[in-house]
């Protein structure tokens, strides 16, 4: 009678997308557990595996799991956003950024007038003058590189 | 949007390749001869079968702001291999949360500020409610709400919250000093 030797332990979600063996030391198996086959197969298909393999390969072991997870982050980003991918959120977060550097430069002067005592200048209606943007203190850094698409 | 695809002339893609740029080709009018580090990198991260399959995938007219995106996001892989452009994003995040929360604070002392005013034109707060929209209109705090919904392709990955938490702070992969993300 055959012995039938026990199989190796379960390909991870790598291996088994590339239909290969998985051996005890291959780079993605500790990153792209075999329950998560998604995963492996968003980077597989934004960046491609041997790609993704030199790049585990460039960073330290510890780092590498921050690193899957932020290439899984943008695959997922530009899978679900074909043309801008993770640079729509960066443009979006930018504006928003910009929007609430201007609000709370505003509510910042109208409680500097507030509380320098002198009232709030109206204007012919009797509503508070706002300031223009040139009269309000500098409402700290803005992100001086804008990405823009023409 | 520069086009190359002569004989005489081949795109950054296709001496990158070292291949004959053909007329039609697909990275000819996205990768000038000028500019090889673009494709460079490019090639580097994503690979040139799986952008001319991205490529493929979309309409002409979008295809200059995927390659734009593509290699922004490349170029920011490539200083930092760790987080890539995700280390702005999660910068980013921290900043608006940290601006929303200065706003609220602001907001806070002006409403303060106009309930110990008692201004004649202001209603009366009924007990209990928000005393924003009882004030008269120059008394409101600064509306910050305006565009805080989903837009442009912004979403959050399955699994994780955000902010995209990141252990580190203002530095590149490899440091850690405490505060916002990556630098470009």
């Amino acid at each position: 009678m055959r012995n039938h030797e026990p199989r190796a332990s379960s390909s991870c979600a790598a291996c088994k997308l590339l239909k290969r063996r998985c051996s005890p030391s291959c780079i993605f198996a500790p990153y792209f557990r075999s329950d998560e086959p998604k995963k492996f197969a968003k980077v597989h298909k934004v960046f491609g595996a041997s790609n993704v393999s030199k790049i585990l390969n460039e960073v330290p072991e510890e780092q590498r799991d921050e690193t899957v997870n932020s290439l899984a982050y943008e695959a997922e980003a530009r899978l679900r956003d074909p043309v801008y991918g993770c640079i729509g959120a960066i443009a979006l977060l930018q504006r928003r950024m910009v929007e609430l550097q201007v609000d709370l430069a505003i509510a910042r002067a109208r409680l500097a007038r507030y509380s320098a005592g002198s009232p709030p200048i109206l204007n012919d209606h009797g509503s508070i003058m706002i300031p223009t943007l040139a009269e309000l203190p500098a409402c700290g850094h803005v992100p001086s590189q804008e990405f823009r698409f023409v | 949007m520069a086009s190359s695809s002569s004989y005489n002339c081949p795109c950054a893609a296709c001496k990158f390749l070292r291949r004959k740029c053909m007329p039609g080709c697909i990275f000819a009018p996205y990768f000038p001869p000028e500019e090889p580090q673009k494709f460079a990198n490019v090639h580097k991260i994503f690979g040139a079968s799986n952008v001319t399959k991205l490529l493929n995938e979309l309409l002409p007219h979008q295809r200059e702001d995927a390659v734009n995106s593509l290699a922004y996001e490349a170029e920011a892989r490539v200083r930092d291999p760790v987080y890539g452009c995700v280390g702005a994003i999660s910068f980013l995040q921290r900043q608006v949360h940290r601006l929303q929360k200065e706003l609220e604070a602001a907001n806070a002392d002006l409403i303060r500020y106009a309930c110990n005013d008692q201004v004649p034109t202001a209603l009366p707060a009924p007990p209990g409610a928000s005393s924003i929209q009882s004030m008269a209109p120059r008394q409101r705090p600064v509306e910050y709400n305006r565009r805080m919904g989903n837009e442009g392709g912004y979403y959050q990955a399955p699994g994780m919250p955000m902010p995209y938490n990141l252990p580190w702070n203002d530095n590149p992969s490899g440091d850690t000093d405490g505060g916002g993300g990556g630098n470009m």
